[in-house]
């Protein structure tokens, strides 16, 4: 390793998984992230990634991810994505980074209406990117998800473009690797759990890989994406 | 000035809170509801010469924020 991964974790009011996902970068990075408060103009000077916690920013009023999407911050985070900066929105976090026009699409309510909170298994749609190096493209990995809108939805023609260029980064699928029927929690159109942005330094995902890192809580499939984007 | 603001969903985006609403009021024995989607208003008080700015100003409001308009369509009636 050159030089350690700098990374800082925004919090919005109502964030509340910001302290899982500094975790999981302290084991990947050897290194404590920075925090950034929602009200904050810049990011940490030298930050090369920064991370989007899951949570519920402002109650979710409005729409998730709606408000926190304005906040000043933002700013920051737009022109750190902008000039290729390292960008991951987990949950409440990718709802901010469509919301804030970052990705493209919206997260919906889920299609049966619950709150699903849950063992998932995601399939690596993508493994050529910063976020996934660690992980092999039709791998199935084992996640947790706790959402009440992850329901992804995009127009056709914006889901045709993800489709050919790559840009699902995860698809939710069964345990043998089966995509569809139950095993879509949310309704999400062709199962997309995650995207990328157009030049990839942008992932958001609804699953939480921050908290598949440790045996203790079964399992450890979530430290590839962590261990790769310190690598 | 005083507006009211209406943001729905798009026709053919599933709403799955207007089912429940749905599924509710059949349950309640209310006749004849065939279908329900549900939407948001905002009442707006605005400082606008006329109405063109006003309008200039709420469509702004809407399309930066009111309504996500990949899913959301909104209509502003003024007062």
């Amino acid at each position: 390793m050159s030089k350690p991964l700098r990374t800082a974790v925004v919090v919005f009011p109502g964030s509340n998984r910001e302290g899982d996902i500094a975790r999981a970068l302290r084991q990947a990075s050897g290194e404590a992230p920075a925090f950034a408060w929602h009200a904050d103009r810049q990011l940490p000077p030298g930050t090369d990634l920064v991370v989007l916690p899951g949570g519920f920013s402002y109650g979710d009023y409005l729409r998730c991810g709606a408000i926190a999407a304005r906040a000043h911050i933002m700013d920051a985070v737009r022109a750190h994505a902008e000039r290729g900066g390292l960008t991951l929105g987990v949950c409440n976090g990718f709802q901010i980074l469509c919301e804030a026009g970052l990705l493209p699409g919206v997260l919906m309510r889920n299609a049966r209406r619950r709150f699903v909170c849950r063992m998932q298994h995601l399939r690596v749609e993508n493994a050529a990117t910063p976020f996934a190096r660690r992980y092999r493209a039709g791998q199935i990995v084992k996640v947790a998800i706790a959402h009440g809108e992850g329901n992804f939805t995009i127009d056709p023609a914006g889901l045709a473009e993800l489709e050919r260029d790559g840009r699902v980064a995860f698809r939710y699928c069964d345990a043998a690797g089966a995509v569809g029927g139950e095993a879509n929690p949310n309704g999400s159109i062709n199962a997309i759990a995650g995207v990328y942005s157009a030049r990839f330094n942008v992932l958001g995902l609804m699953p939480h890989p921050e908290n598949l890192i440790d045996p203790l809580v079964g399992g450890i499939d979530g430290r590839g994406m962590f261990d790769g984007l310190a690598a | 000035m005083k507006a009211r603001v209406t943001v729905t969903l798009k026709s053919g985006v599933l709403d799955p809170q207007g089912k429940a609403i749905e599924g509710a009021l059949k349950a309640l024995g209310i006749d004849g509801v065939a279908k329900v989607r549900q939407g948001k208003v905002f009442d707006i008080e605005l400082d606008a010469g006329d109405q063109a700015a006003a309008q200039r100003q709420l469509s702004q409001a809407c399309e930066k924020l009111l309504a996500n308009t990949i899913v959301e369509d909104y209509a502003v009636a003024y007062e």
